[in-house]
Formats: C-alpha cells, sequence, structure tokens
C-alpha cells in the first residue's frame, strides 16, 4: 500500500502537436498514462479495503485525503498504428477494461497524455442507446447519431442493416414487441455497420441462435478487419490469437508485457502455471 | 459537399482528441476544454434532439393524450388553485387566475431544471460509460426535453388569456428575452446540481425538498403585495425576480428594472459558479456516474 500523496508519478513533457498530416495515418498513442479513482461509497472502510485488495487485481492506495484510491493505470505507454491488432490480456481487474476506456477518450487520465487520430468507436455494450420505444428503424437512425454519422450516411447503410437482420417489415414496430432472438439480430447488425478505424472492443461480440452465429461471425470478422486498428480485450486465447497480431499483458494496471502476441500469451500462461 | 465538411468537422471535435500532458493541465485548459464540450455539443444536435424528444414519448407512448396529460394535469391544476386562492384571497377570479397560471407554468419549467438535475448524468451512466460524447449533450438534451414540455403546458395560457378577454398587448413580446434568460438559468442551474449530484447522491433528494419549500415562499399563487413590510421575502428570492421577467408581460405588464437587475446578477454568478463547477470537474464525472 503505498501513500498517493508521497508518489511522485512520472509527468511527461510531449511535444503538443506531432500530429499526421495524412488522414489515412490512424494513430493511437498512450504516454505514461495514470488513471486513479478514488472509491466513494459509503459503508466499513478497512472492510471493504481488505475485501477490495484481496478481490481487484488493481492497486489500493489511500490519497492526502485518506480516501482509499484505486490505482486502475499506472504509467501506460503504448504506441499503435494502422495495421496494429492488440489483445489486451490479463486476470480481473487487472485494468483493460479503464484503459480502454481512457483510448475511447470516456476517462481522461490524471496524468500522461492520450493521442488519438482517426474515428475511433468503442464496442463495450452492443445494445448502447437501443430504445425500446421505438422503432427498429427509429434504433438504427439513433444508433448512427450516437457514433457521430450525419443523417446521409445513416440512411446509406440502412439497406445493409435490414438486409442482415432480416426483420423485414418488423423494423417498423417498437422493438419492445421483439423476441429476444430479434432483438440480437437487432443490436447486432447495428453494432457492427458503421465501421470505424479504430475499434475496441471489450470482450468478442457473440450473437444469437445457431443459424444466425455463422452469419454473425463472418460480420463481426469482416468488421474488424475493416478497420485499421483493433484494440480487443478478452478472456479467450483462441480469440486473440486468431485476430490480433499484438498482445498486451496488463497486471494491477500496468503492462507487465508488450509484444508478438505468441511471446505475450506464452509468457502469460507461463506466469500462470507457476501461479 | 456540405456533408463531408460537417462529418469532417465531427470528427475533428469527437474522434481526434488530444489530451495535454498534466503539466500543461492548467485552469485554462480546463475553460478550453469545457467550451470545446459545449461547442461540440452543439454540432451534435441531431442526436440530443432526438434523445429530448424519446425521452417524452417513453413517458406517454400509448396513451391516448399522450404529452397532453401533462397539459390536462397543470390545467386542473391551475384551475382548481386559482378559484380557491381567488376565494381565499378575496380577489377576483380573472385577476388571480391568469397571474397563477402564467406563474406556474413557469414554476414548473424552473422547478424540473432542479428536481431532474439529480439525474442529468446518473440518468444517462449507460451512455456516459460506453462512448465519448461532449457532456453537454445530455445538458442539451435535458432542456430540449423540458422546453417542449412548457410548450405543451403553453396552451394552457392562451386558453385563459381567451377564456379572461384578455390581451396583453406587445409588451408580451418583452417576455422572449426574458424567456430566453429562464431556459439559460435553469440549464445552467440543471448542470450544476447535475455535476454534484454525481459526487454526491445525497443531493437529489435535498433539492427535491427544498424545491417544494421554495414554491410556497415564492409568489406564485399569491402576489407580492401581500408581503407588505416584509417585501424582502421576494425580493431576496431569485426564482421570483426570473418568474416575473415573463409573467409581467404576458399579463399586459412591464417588469421593474429591480427585476432585470437581479436577473443579470443571478445569470452572472450562475454562469461563473457552474462554469467553474464544469471546467473543474468534467473529466471527473465519467468517474463518478
Amino acid at each position: 500500500m503505498t501513500d498517493l500523496s508521497k508518489t511522485d508519478l512520472p509527468k511527461t513533457d510531449l511535444p503538443k502537436t506531432d500530429l499526421p498530416t495524412s488522414a489515412g495515418d490512424t494513430e493511437l498513442t498512450l504516454s505514461n498514462v495514470s488513471v486513479s479513482f478514488p472509491i466513494y461509497h459509503g459503508g466499513s472502510r478497512s472492510l471493504k479495503k481488505s475485501l477490495l485488495f484481496r478481490g481487484s487485481g488493481g492497486h489500493m492506495a489511500t490519497d492526502a485525503n485518506h480516501r482509499i484510491v484505486v490505482e486502475a493505470l499506472r504509467g501506460i505507454s503504448l504506441q499503435l498504428r494502422a495495421g496494429d491488432r492488440v489483445a489486451l490480456i490479463g486476470s480481473n481487474g487487472a485494468g483493460k477494461t479503464t484503459l480502454l476506456r481512457v483510448m475511447a477518450g470516456i476517462h481522461e487520465p490524471v496524468t500522461g497524455s492520450v493521442r488519438c487520430r482517426g474515428r475511433i468507436s468503442p464496442i463495450f455494450d452492443i445494445g448502447l442507446g437501443i430504445d425500446s420505444e421505438i422503432s427498429g428503424y427509429d434504433n438504427i437512425r439513433l444508433r448512427g447519431m450516437i457514433l457521430g454519422l450525419t443523417s446521409e450516411e445513416i440512411k446509406e447503410r440502412i439497406p445493409d442493416i435490414v438486409e442482415f437482420t432480416g426483420l423485414g417489415d418488423y423494423l417498423d414496430v417498437p422493438v419492445r414487441t421483439y423476441s429476444s432472438g430479434m432483438m440480437t439480430r437487432l443490436t447486432f447488425a447495428v453494432a457492427t455497420c458503421f465501421a470505424p478505424e479504430i475499434l475496441l472492443m471489450d470482450e468478442w461480440i457473440m450473437a444469437g441462435d445457431a443459424s444466425f452465429l455463422t452469419k454473425a461471425q463472418h460480420r463481426v470478422e469482416s468488421f474488424v478487419e475493416k478497420a485499421n486498428i483493433l484494440v480487443l480485450a478478452s478472456h479467450s486465447i483462441e480469440t486473440c490469437r486468431k485476430f490480433c497480431n499484438q498482445g498486451v499483458w496488463m497486471e494491477q494496471g500496468q503492462i507487465k508485457a508488450a509484444g508478438p502476441i505468441d511471446a505475450v500469451i506464452g509468457a502469460y500462461w507461463a506466469a500462470n502455471a507457476v501461479a | 459537399m456540405t456533408a463531408i465538411w460537417i462529418v469532417s468537422l465531427k470528427t475533428s471535435l469527437d474522434s481526434d482528441y488530444v489530451d495535454q500532458p498534466v503539466a500543461e493541465r492548467s485552469s485554462r485548459y480546463a475553460v478550453a476544454a469545457a467550451w470545446t464540450d459545449m461547442r461540440s455539443g452543439l454540432l451534435l444536435s441531431q442526436l440530443w434532439l432526438t434523445l429530448g424528444w424519446n425521452d417524452i414519448l417513453q413517458r406517454y407512448r400509448r396513451s391516448i393524450l399522450g404529452p397532453f396529460w401533462l397539459t390536462a394535469s397543470t390545467a386542473v391544476m391551475v384551475i382548481a388553485l386559482g378559484v380557491l386562492y381567488a376565494q381565499l384571497f378575496k380577489m377576483p377570479v380573472n385577476d388571480l387566475l391568469p397571474y397563477l397560471c402564467v406563474g406556474l407554468l413557469i414554476w414548473n419549467l424552473l422547478s424540473s431544471f432542479l428536481t431532474e438535475g439529480g439525474i442529468l448524468f446518473t440518468g444517462s451512466e449507460s451512455y456516459i460509460k460506453q462512448i465519448k460524447l461532449p457532456y453537454s449533450v445530455y445538458i442539451y438534451r435535458s432542456a430540449w426535453s423540458k422546453l417542449i414540455i412548457f410548450a405543451h403546458n403553453f396552451v394552457i395560457y392562451l386558453g385563459v388569456m381567451i377564456y379572461f378577454e384578455i390581451w396583453p398587448g406587445f409588451v408580451a413580446l418583452l417576455a422572449i428575452p426574458g424567456f430566453a434568460l429562464v431556459m439559460f438559468n435553469g440549464a445552467l442551474a440543471n448542470l450544476s446540481i447535475g455535476i454534484i449530484s454525481a459526487r454526491y447522491r445525497d443531493v437529489p433528494p435535498l433539492i427535491n425538498s427544498v424545491v417544494q419549500i421554495i414554491f410556497f415562499v415564492t409568489p406564485i399563487f399569491w402576489k407580492p403585495e401581500l408581503l407588505k413590510s416584509k417585501s424582502f421575502i421576494a425580493d431576496l428570492n431569485p426564482i421570483f425576480h426570473l418568474i416575473e421577467i415573463v409573467r409581467t408581460p404576458l399579463l399586459g405588464g412591464l417588469p421593474s428594472v429591480n427585476n432585470y437587475l437581479a436577473v443579470a446578477l443571478i445569470t452572472l454568478v450562475n454562469l461563473a459558479v457552474t462554469g467553474a463547477l464544469f471546467a473543474r470537474f468534467r473529466s471527473r464525472i465519467s468517474f463518478w456516474v
């Protein structure tokens, strides 16, 4: 347990503007990123401290005000370029989701900097923004808007989505009337139709009934292939090996190892076999 | 061509971002980031207009009256309170009821900004934790849905004016800038409360009980003249001045200079406080919700 007030967190002095000039130069660079957040919820602090310390891989500390602070990420530096397909591996609470959220710009780092060029899209929850009271079509439009697309761009993609869902006229009725299978088809089609340049995925998208499964898997694969940069957090080593060429092994909010996927997985397995 | 331009503009605001190293993250940077947030949110107007409208539809979907349920219940309240209090205060109904009607409409708007501020960010947790959108999107969405509700309720005012055959004259146009100031102040208060409530979850219930008290101490169903020597009760109440600059013109009168000066002061303080809160804590909201 370290005292944050005494910890000298490394500070970075990056040149402010070295963005690539060509639009095709997708990049995502993290320099010395640290994220920590205090836990505010009431209750017994000491009990929680001990429970959480055991339960999560995240590093706990107390700050100057004696609040409990989770140091979710500590000094992460990563440089991703077009063509990089990165698998994040590590135990629960190692900081994979937090790292993805920092990459997505959802969390701003406490120290360090994030530089990003290219349309970025996180797929953390494929049901995001689904409103059960509006029609399938309206949900498709809403999702497009959430991802920052113009109405023209959305209009262009609608036929593709409609065809993939196979829902036909059902798209005109409120989605609350859908069966769960129909719902999956819709959310799945919507989530995978707007291909970003940088794709962030928290767990591989799985979908639906058996007849839909193959179709769905093909779609995710082509969707993922369209992205210039992929960052995938997954517990399935098989999935990581199949879709990624780089690996980042996270532990307690730090990068334990990074490099070619096979080497990282090998090191991860070796370490876990001993433990 | 325009479409392409909008896309690239959006991309530059939404997608390409450079977080400054912490050493440079001064208060000037925080203010600039807050300002960028406000502006980039405006560009996503299509999104928040849809979300705000859906919020209304969701509540009244499949009911016959739809959003006019709000109008109906407000109308009943205006008539009941108007007739009752005209009797209690021994005032003519055609004087008190229009007064109460306008006051209540603006109060409903203002109080919804205060009471619903608590869920401004916590209610959008799924969005905030899943995707990077400017926080101002949630603010505009909230203000837009409140404006829609107000527009529905405004029908009551027209009905009351026709029934009592009151013609306010062109001075009523002064209500438009007044209303803009009410919306602006309401949205700012909404944001402040939203930020504080995301961090301190005890705030929303507290606000709810305070708002109830404010309703009774504000001249809405009673006139400030009744205070006689205790007029400071109304004069020190910011809500009173905000209501006055809309209510008086709509009833054919001219708000006092004091009303306008008070509103100017309220707006400045509100802007300074909310601006400081938003600049300082904007980046923490995603951790709090």
